[in-house]
């Protein structure tokens, strides 16, 4: 499994992916520059992504406290989610999102 | 707990940063007799437990099979409450000096401390104000975009917008509404998730007038700057539209950022300071750094090796606090001098 993370520079990274992993965690334990200084418990908000278009129906819609915890990141779009609420799975292989400013 | 109000101190050790491992050094210089001063610009003690995950339940903390990052703040405020520490909150340790005996430490709001040793324990940064990603909005700050409110008075008779859907925010939408000569809170979806009391008040004021409430995202600021005269804001109903103003608070939360440590003149590793794990001493005789900020082979950013760097960092503090007296290894079991120093 893999999902492809686009960084502040535009470049994109290919990473592996481990099923039941947060996609929070498989992109900082790759050492891309995510903060998600929660560890994934929606205290942050430093964990947002933009998801691709044709990813985003693909996906479990966020919860109330997802949809909540936003309203603390910064620049939040339609396409914004908080990636330690993603929680991979064979159906979000080849998944695709870019990093999100963090404040 | 003393939070001390004048703003010349002199101690033995300041202690940047009042998470756990900064509060549990205060106990192991205490039992050395070294008094200490802990700086912080939360406004209260306990770091990442007390701000990200108060109410979450931590499972590794030593003889506590589970005690939650509230509760360990107050147990360790308790257990080191015979040293007297000195707090002050609020407050971003912004310089260091050298002085002829130690250090000399500035706050952002002028505090100053001179103290023998200085103690790192900023753990993942200081906590502030996240910024929106809205272009040259640095350019605004501290003359018309402000991240936090010191002084109300400040804001009398000024066109407010203040942005967030949070406690903060609605908050501060409150209290400010009274002197503002107009108040806009703007935020991205028309649902706060603020205490529903403040929503209730915020929707009051909203249905009566006194403020506007405007469903948008905030695109960019309008003047120039640093004098702001209005935002382009962008929603899905109206498509871009603008609003004046001179005054805007965004309210986001908070993020760590390492701050003012990056300029003390430490070696620094990808933003951690490099110790040795004898004393945790860094490049600079006389600075310590425990904690989550610290690095070296083999770190654990954990509460449990914090304390360890706190007990092994004050043994060789003591030789910079007394360099004439001899150190003697007790413990606290069966000590009466130690016994003394803890009240008990
Ligand atoms: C959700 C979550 C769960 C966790 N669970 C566990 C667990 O189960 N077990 C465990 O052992 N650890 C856990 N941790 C990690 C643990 O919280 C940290 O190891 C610990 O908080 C580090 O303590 P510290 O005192 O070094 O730093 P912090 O707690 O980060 O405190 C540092 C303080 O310094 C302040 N500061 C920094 N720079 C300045 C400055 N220049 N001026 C003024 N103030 C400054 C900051 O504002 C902050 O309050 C968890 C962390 C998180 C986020
Ligand atoms: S890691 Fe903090 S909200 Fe996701």
């Amino acid at each position: 499994m893999k999902i492809h993370v686009t960084d502040f520079d535009g470049k994109e990274h290919t990473l592996e992916a481990l099923e039941g992993w947060r996609v929070m965690e498989i992109i900082r334990d790759h050492g891309l520059p995510i903060k998600a200084e929660c560890g994934g418990c929606l205290a942050c908000a430093t964990c947002h992504v933009y998801v691709a278009p044709e990813w985003q129906n693909k996906l479990v819609p966020p919860s109330l406290d997802e949809t909540d915890m936003l309203d603390m990141a910064v620049d939040v779009k339609d396409n914004s989610r908080l990636s330690c609420q993603l929680i991979m799975n064979a159906e979000l292989d080849g998944l695709r999102v870019t990093l999100a400013p963090a404040g | 707990m003393e939070t001390a109000s004048t703003n010349y101190h002199k101690t033995d050790v300041a202690i940047i940063g009042a998470g756990p491992v900064g509060l549990f050094a205060v106990f192991e210089l205490g039992l050395l007799d070294m008094k200490a001063h802990l700086i912080d610009i939360l406004d209260k003690p306990g770091g990442q437990c007390a701000e990200l995950y108060p109410e979450k339940p931590i499972y590794d903390i030593p003889a506590w099979p589970v005690i939650s990052g509230h509760d360990l703040t107050e147990k360790l405020l308790e257990q080191i409450k015979p040293f007297h520490p000195h707090f002050h909150f609020g407050q971003m340790a912004e310089s260091l000096e050298k002085t002829d005996d130690g250090w000399k430490l500035t706050t952002d709001t002028g505090t100053v401390i001179e103290a023998k040793v200085i103690v790192i324990a900023a753990g993942g940064g200081s906590f502030v104000p996240k910024k929106p990603a809205i272009a040259n909005i640095d350019q605004y700050e501290n003359i018309s975009v402000f991240y936090a409110v010191r002084k109300m008075e400040q804001f009398r008779g000024k066109d407010i917008v203040i942005a967030g859907g949070g406690d903060s925010a609605l908050d501060w939408t409150l209290n400010l509404q009274p002197l503002a000569k107009s108040l806009t809170l703007v935020h991205r979806r028309d649902d706060f998730r603020a205490a529903p009391d403040s929503v209730l008040k915020m929707r009051a004021l909203a249905a009566e007038g006194a403020i506007n409430l405007v469903i948008a995202d905030i695109k960019g600021l309008k003047g120039d700057a640093p004098h702001l005269s209005g935002l382009q804001l962008h929603s899905r109903e109206k498509g871009d539209f603008e609003i004046a103003c001179n005054t805007l608070l965004p309210f986001y939360g908070l993020t760590m950022k390492l701050g003012p440590i990056a300029n003390f003149g430490l070696n620094l590793h990808e933003n951690l300071v490099p110790v040795d794990t004898e004393k945790f001493e860094t490049s600079t005789t006389g600075i310590f750094a425990i904690g989550d900020i610290n690095h070296y082979p083999g770190k654990l950013k954990l509460i449990l090796s914090g304390f360890h760097e706190s007990a092994l960092m004050a043994q060789k503090a003591f030789n910079y606090v007394y360099p004439d007296k001899k150190l003697r290894f007790q413990y606290t079991t069966a000590s009466s001098d130690l016994h003394k120093k803890l009240g008990v």
